[in-house]
């Protein structure tokens, strides 16, 4: 139990709050409840989430770095083979399924990988301290971890999203992306293979242009899903997994481990694999928008 | 829970740290990768040279080998043949040495016997001279019967 003087449902709610901060009447200031932050609308930032997020970053690329900068293709040290090891599992994911080009892909498979796994991480440390900690420090509320954060989520795949078209874009071209938006699945049913105007031939394209429409919306449908099914896959399960512990937190303190220990230990496994399909589906959405014709 | 500027600023930040690893982290470990992939290939085919190089050197040798016992044999044969030559050549020259030494041996024991005689017959002819000259010791004047008796010594 958190505290003698909280109830329950005060407590999950207090756990479940970010320190919500915007600028107000000329003045920086933190949301102390849930209604409190819901007001400041759009122009608040999370602290917390972002603090965190910047941190385990800047720890993800401070390590990582210390290790490029001395890389040789001599016998390796403990940290680098470590690093080595990481990074040849992500090239060799890479390999298997991105069929295109794109030197930009497997840094940015590296990145995500870490990253999210890292902040994902966060969820195995016990969920009093660091708030308990911040509260000390003057911090009304503090969510340690960031992918239990929406906004986290949505951020990083509005990235993977700005990525997928930047990469439509520039494969297919203008032209290209919108055809495959408006026509892809049925036009290789409705256009003739030779043009002319035989009376089927002008049937066929009447119904392809009655069908852009149709095909437009399931197409705009299938573009939206990957970025949200993204978001909120990672979130949804950081989120619950949050939630169970939080729950296991309000046993008595002697109960706490049988039902927290063997949750962590699940945890660790979902952590890894929500980190790692995170990035297989970046991957694959990426090498969606790199193939001309499918 | 509710959605605000966070997002943003997580997207920021995803960018810049993608950029940052795309930069300077993914190609330095990727290229000790590949170098440390490229050494390895590199020492395996230098062994299999090698390998390879030890057979050929070890097929050389034998080759060597043979050709030096051969002509070790040829050289010996030779020497028999050059050692029996000159033992005849040896033979030949010893039997001449040892006849020219002979016809020497032979005209010096000649030599010898024929100045025998010739003290001999001085001798002889002293020695009758010197009977005459007992038997004669009055009658005979030697000043008279030299000129005689060195006819006589000339005719022995």
């Amino acid at each position: 139990m958190a505290s003698e003087n909280l109830t329950s449902t005060e407590y999950i709610k207090h756990h479940l709050q970010n320190l919500t901060c915007t600028i107000q009447d000329g003045g920086f200031h933190c949301a102390h409840s849930a209604e409190e932050a819901k007001e400041m609308g759009f122009w608040a930032l999370n602290i917390d989430t972002l603090g965190m997020s910047l941190l385990l970053g800047l720890f993800f690329l401070f390590l990582f770095r210390s290790v490029a900068k001395k890389a040789t293709s001599g016998v390796p040290n403990g940290t680098q083979n470590f690093v080595e090891a990481i990074i040849s599992f992500i090239d060799n994911s890479v390999r298997g399924s991105f069929t295109g080009r794109n030197p930009m892909v497997a840094p940015l498979a590296l990145t995500v990988f870490i990253w999210v796994f890292l902040m994902n991480l966060m969820d195995l440390v016990p969920i009093d301290y660091i708030p308990y900690t911040m509260q000390l420090l003057g911090l009304s509320h503090f969510k340690l971890v960031p992918t239990t954060d929406p906004n986290a989520t949505i951020g990083m795949a509005l990235g993977v999203f700005l990525l997928i078209l930047f990469y439509s874009f520039k494969v297919k071209g203008i032209g290209g992306f919108i055809g495959e938006l408006t026509l892809h699945p049925f036009a290789s049913f409705c256009l003739p293979v030779k043009f002319s105007l035989k009376p089927g031939n002008l049937l066929r394209i009447v119904a392809l242009i009655v069908l852009i429409p149709v095909n437009f919306v399931l197409e705009v449908v299938n573009l939206l899903a990957k970025p949200i099914s993204l978001a909120l896959r990672l979130f949804g399960n950081m989120y619950a997994g949050e939630m169970i512990f939080i729950l296991i937190a309000l046993l008595p303190f002697y109960m706490q481990w049988t039902l927290s220990l063997p949750w962590a230990i699940f945890h660790i496994l979902i952590i890894t694999l929500q980190a790692f399909i995170f990035m297989t589906l970046t991957i694959v959405y990426l090498d969606m928008a790199h193939q001309k014709e499918h | 829970m509710n959605i605000n500027a966070t997002l943003l600023g997580q997207t920021i930040m995803f960018a810049a740290f993608v950029w940052f690893c795309a930069k300077f982290i993914w190609p330095p470990v990727i290229r000790a990768l590949e170098a440390r992939k490229q050494q390895i290939a590199d020492g395996l085919a230098a062994a299999e040279r090698g390998k390879h190089d030890l057979e050929l050197a070890a097929k050389r040798s034998a080759d060597i080998l043979r050709e030096a016992k051969g002509k070790a044999a040829e050289i010996i044969a030779q020497g028999e043949k050059l050692k029996a030559e000159m033992l005849d050549q040896a033979k030949v020259s010893a039997q001449d040495e040892a006849e020219r030494i002979m016809v020497a041996a032979r005209a010096e024991v000649d030599q010898e016997v024929s100045r025998a005689r010739e003290t001999l017959r001085h001798q002889v002819a002293d020695l009758a001279v010197a009977g005459a000259t007992k038997i004669l010791q009055r009658e005979v004047d030697a000043k008279a019967h030299a000129e005689l008796l060195l006819a006589l010594k000339q005719e022995l």
